[in-house]
């Protein structure tokens, strides 16, 4: 009996009479009756193992990129997820009276004439739109309570080496604690010119506050910190080599740029 | 293009099962799906429409895991399970055997096992998506098979996959 066919005996790959004549050798042959018998389990033991991710949910990441072309909407089975998110966008920009041009920026960025869809915005645009993308981010993520983070802080190296790897800058969430904050965890954000990482923080009260970090800002030149207050979420932001920082909470101005500074400060190298 | 989209989406728990069984960890796994549907994605012009779409793309996932396996030292630090906190026990001890003896096994012989046990593809499909020869695919699979074993008989005793010495 050869070896291909007992390994195909194994994976059920025989066709009856091959089958039934295999099953006859093995009954003469305990020993590679208990051999393939073994393979069989491992066969088994695999699907135990790993049978459970095909029930997972696909995190956003892995999705393949819009089927949008110019001048075409997306598709509506494909972009489900993506339009799901729009959506929730939309209705906590407005609910939370958020900001007037978010539609406008979210519908431009959903890919009518860009080409690019996301992927568009020029240098100016785009130091414009960090606080207010910050801002989207954090109204959209803070209130969420099942599932405010993709990565716990439980897991915080995993979740530093996942997010450092994707935005192609080894990132260091700061420790807050001595403004009253702890890491809630972080996730993966879609932004305009690449991957965006938000890290999530709470305070004791369950006040939330969000650091929004931003790949691929080369064409904009280092700022110092910049305010902008998107209803009732206040935004410090600043540009620092070809990454852009956002820190959003809806707390006071000077309460803000306190944890602004203490941000600011941990991420500088030394 | 929008059906390839929605084909290749339906590949994507399949991918990560795969990719899963065979980094040993699922960030890891995760960004090995993530590479292997943006290479696709760029390259899906030159996927014949008459060709099998999950054993192209399962190409394209082994070839960069080679990739992978071939850059030394990897230019970003692999993250070791070891490092993180310990889950709780979620199945019988002999899975979590399972899974450490199949990451002791050489790589090559890994993607035969799983695709073939897990992926369930018949050995030329195995044979095509790897790019080797049968022959190669039965001697790879039959050594997979025996290496686990042998691994798996020198944990404790496994009621369950009554292991045979």
């Amino acid at each position: 009996m050869n070896e291909t066919e007992l390994q195909a005996w194994v994976d059920g790959l025989l066709p009856p009479d091959r089958q039934a004549a295999v099953e006859r050798y093995l009954a003469d042959h305990p020993a590679e009756a208990a051999r393939l018998q073994a393979y069989r389990e491992q066969n088994a033991a695999l699907h135990a193992l790993f049978d459970d991710v095909l029930d997972a949910r696909i995190p956003d990441a892995l999705h393949p990129p819009s089927a949008a072309r110019p001048g075409q909407a997306p598709a509506p089975a494909w972009s489900i997820p993506a339009w799901r998110r729009m959506a929730a966008m939309l209705a906590v920009a407005a609910g939370a009276g958020v900001i007037g041009g978010a539609a406008g920026w979210t519908l431009r960025g959903a890919g009518g004439d860009s080409g690019t869809g996301l992927m568009a915005g020029g240098a100016t645009q785009a130091l414009a739109a960090l606080p207010r993308q910050a801002a989207i981010a954090h109204a959209v993520y803070t209130p969420e309570v099942k599932h405010p983070v993709e990565v716990g802080a439980d897991q915080q190296q995993h979740l530093v080496a996942w997010l450092s790897k994707r935005l192609g800058k080894q990132l260091r969430p700061p420790r807050l604690a001595n403004q009253g904050y702890e890491l809630v965890g972080g996730r993966l954000l879609p932004g305009d010119s690449g991957p965006v990482a938000q890290f999530m923080y709470a305070d004791a009260g369950g006040q939330r506050l969000t650091l929004y970090v931003s790949s691929g800002q080369k064409q904009n030149r280092d700022t110092g910190f910049r305010f902008a207050q998107e209803g009732n979420v206040g935004v410090f932001y600043w540009i620092d080599g070809s990454f852009g920082y956002a820190l959003s909470a809806a707390v006071g101005k000077k309460e803000l740029s306190q944890i602004a500074n203490a941000v600011y400060e941990q991420l500088q190298p030394n | 293009m929008q059906e390839l989209h929605e084909r290749l989406l339906a590949c994507l728990p399949r991918l990560r099962r795969y990719a899963r069984a065979l980094t040993g960890d699922s960030a890891s796994a995760d960004d090995l799906v993530q590479d292997t549907v943006e290479r696709g994605w760029a390259r899906i012009a030159q996927w014949r429409p008459d060709g099998d779409l999950r054993a192209w793309l399962f190409g394209i996932m082994h070839n960069l895991h080679v990739d992978q396996l071939r850059r030394s030292p990897p230019p970003v630090v692999e993250l070791d399970d070891g490092d993180l906190p310990v889950a709780p026990l979620a199945e019988p001890l002999n899975l979590r055997d399972l899974e450490r003896a199949l990451q002791q096994l050489p790589p090559a012989q890994r993607e035969v096992l799983l695709l073939v046990a897990l992926e369930e593809m018949r050995y030329e499909d195995v044979a095509a998506t790897l790019d080797i020869p049968l022959g190669t695919v039965m001697s790879r699979l039959s050594r997979a098979r025996e290496h686990l074993r042998r691994l798996m008989a020198e944990q404790p005793p496994a009621a369950s996959l009554k292991v045979v010495k």
